[in-house]
């Protein structure tokens, strides 16, 4: 599976793109995995119409969350809130290139679960928000 | 001398690739054994041969089948060193024998302000019923420090002691560093500060030999899946004068002697702790894997493992980058965690799969000792009878392809 670790992945793991932080902000949420010690927060500045103008994600862990994270931060810019509470976990794969296992999923998909959460101004991000 | 190559064969999953060309390497014997096909076929002929329920029927196969269970139960007596079958109970696995003990003798003896004494690297299963209990009745945890050395501090232990605790728990076998705990003197200590002692010894029965007498322990806890036995199949060991004091855990059927509409009366020792129909062809596998492991030599597997993890961790601290955590090599069982700098343990597990090695990688059910360690996670290599010095190059050979791939 070196696959897995082709260069997009490494890359946006040693060279995110979207890594930081908002402040003021007008969303923020963050999750861990405690499970591994990954942990993600992404901060959103959205306009009038609700649609992202600044995305960024801030946090620590295995290059696939971290990778992801900064893939999916790259592709809210310009999507407005209802678009976000309609991503799936097969847009999150289809953006890394990947099959994974169950293990990982959770990994490649925890940074969907809190984007999403915030997006629903929600207490606590759920394992249903991707499912 | 262990002739690894011979007992590799009687190990059939040992020949797997995990994809084409890739022959496995399995470094996660901590985590479940694997079983040797002796025990498979025990438990194959069972249910081909003598399948019935036990201790109930007089037909042929019900006493096949009761006969093989209480030989497994005599067989995993004789393995420990207990004094009677009747002080060894079949549970499910290691976490129900502490549960076990802690909501039966935990419930009926301690009283609200009462201290029980663990260690800061308990596995999940020996702190979790513990705390759960703690709510429960109002009592105090206190906890054996670690050392950086990996060890446990014993001046701490004695000092802890001083707050006449009633019961001290504690691991013989880190799953994680590896230590190999000094259990007969922290269980000397405890009885002199009149506490009784538990032992977590899921990783210590199956690697090298225990005996309970000697030990002098008043309960000690194993699980069948980490000793070349299936799972589904634990054993709590246990002091007779406590057992028979202990209310029931479960009830049910097997564990009665008598039932009106209102009330029964429980049945003898072991019986009275095994409600229901049990995990029959699991115990008679675990009677095998101990048959296995007795003919093979105890001492021979744990001097096999001595040398695999010196080995190891030689290999393992030449690798620029590499950290292993827990104590050196002579006071240490065949398992080493470890991290290396810039990738994170789930990333390193996942490409050394790639290269066939099955190792772990996460808190191991220790997330206490993580924490302290200020570890987010680690990657853990473990090792049993059937691991070669081949196998140790293989995970140093991955561990370099990580660095490569992660460009560390």
């Amino acid at each position: 599976m070196d696959d897995l670790y082709r260069e997009l992945i490494i890359d946006r793991y040693k060279n995110p793109l979207y890594r930081g932080e908002l402040e003021p902000h007008d969303i923020s949420f963050e999750d861990e995995n405690p499970l591994c010690g990954d942990f993600i927060r992404i901060d959103l500045r959205v306009d009038e119409g609700g649609r992202v103008k600044e995305a960024v994600f801030s946090g620590h862990g295995c290059a696939i969350s971290q990778a992801s994270a900064d893939l999916l931060i790259e592709s809210v810019h310009g999507k407005n809130l209802d678009e976000i509470k309609t991503l799936t976990k097969e847009d999150v794969l289809e953006m890394l290139g990947l099959e994974l296992g169950p293990v990982r999923l959770k990994c490649a998909l925890l940074s969907l679960k809190v984007l999403k959460a915030g997006a629903y101004g929600l207490g606590e991000a759920s394992d249903e928000l991707v499912d | 001398m262990l002739d690894v190559t011979r007992i590799r064969s009687d190990f059939p999953i040992l020949t797997r690739e995990v994809r084409p060309g890739v022959p496995l390497v399995y470094l996660d014997s901590t985590a479940t054994s694997q079983k040797p096909l002796a025990v498979i076929r025990a438990m194959d002929e069972f249910y081909r041969h003598s399948n019935a329920n036990i201790h109930r029927g007089i037909h042929t196969l019900a006493e096949e089948a009761t006969a093989k269970y209480e030989a497994a139960r005599q067989k995993v007596a004789k393995f420990i060193g207990a004094a009677s079958p009747r002080q060894v109970i079949f549970t499910r696995n290691t976490t129900e024998a502490i549960n076990l003990v802690a909501f039966t003798w935990g419930r009926a003896n301690l009283h609200p302000g009462e201290i029980i004494v663990l260690t800061e690297m308990e596995h999940h299963s020996n702190l979790v019923p513990w705390q759960i209990l703690a709510a429960e009745k109002d009592i105090r945890l206190e906890f054996i420090p670690v050392g950086d050395d990996g060890l446990l501090d014993l001046k701490a232990y004695q000092k802890l002691l001083e707050l006449e605790p009633r019961l001290v728990s504690f691991t013989h076998m880190s799953n994680v560093l590896g230590t190999i705990t000094p259990a007969a003197q922290i269980i000397q200590m405890a009885h002199q500060a009149g506490a009784v002692a538990l032992v977590d010894a899921a990783q210590s029965v199956p690697h090298f030999m225990v005996d309970v007498q000697a030990l002098d322990a008043d309960f000690l806890a194993f699980s069948g899946l980490k000793m070349c036995g299936p799972t589904g199949i634990g054993v709590l060991y246990g002091r007779k004068e406590l057992l028979e004091a202990m209310p029931p855990f479960m009830g049910g059927g097997e564990m009665i002697r008598r039932v009106h509409l209102r009330s029964f009366v429980p049945h003898e020792l072991p019986h009275k702790f095994e409600a229901g129909t049990p995990a029959i062809a699991e115990a008679i596998g675990l009677g095998e894997a101990v048959d296995y492991l007795t003919s093979t030599g105890m001492d021979a597997i744990a001097a096999h493992e001595r040398e695999i993890i010196a080995y190891t961790l030689e290999r393992l601290e030449e690798i620029p980058g590499v950290q292993v955590y827990g104590p050196t090599a002579e006071h240490r069982g065949g398992v080493a965690a470890f991290t290396l700098a810039g990738v994170h343990p789930h990333d390193i597990s996942q490409i050394l799969d790639s290269q066939g090695v099955a190792i772990r990688a996460g808190h191991h059910c220790a997330m206490p000792l993580h924490e302290k360690y200020n570890l987010p996670a680690t990657a853990r290599a473990s090792f049993y009878l059937y691991n070669t010095f081949q196998e140790v190059d293989k995970l140093a050979e991955a561990i370099y392809k990580v660095k490569e791939v992660f460009g560390s």
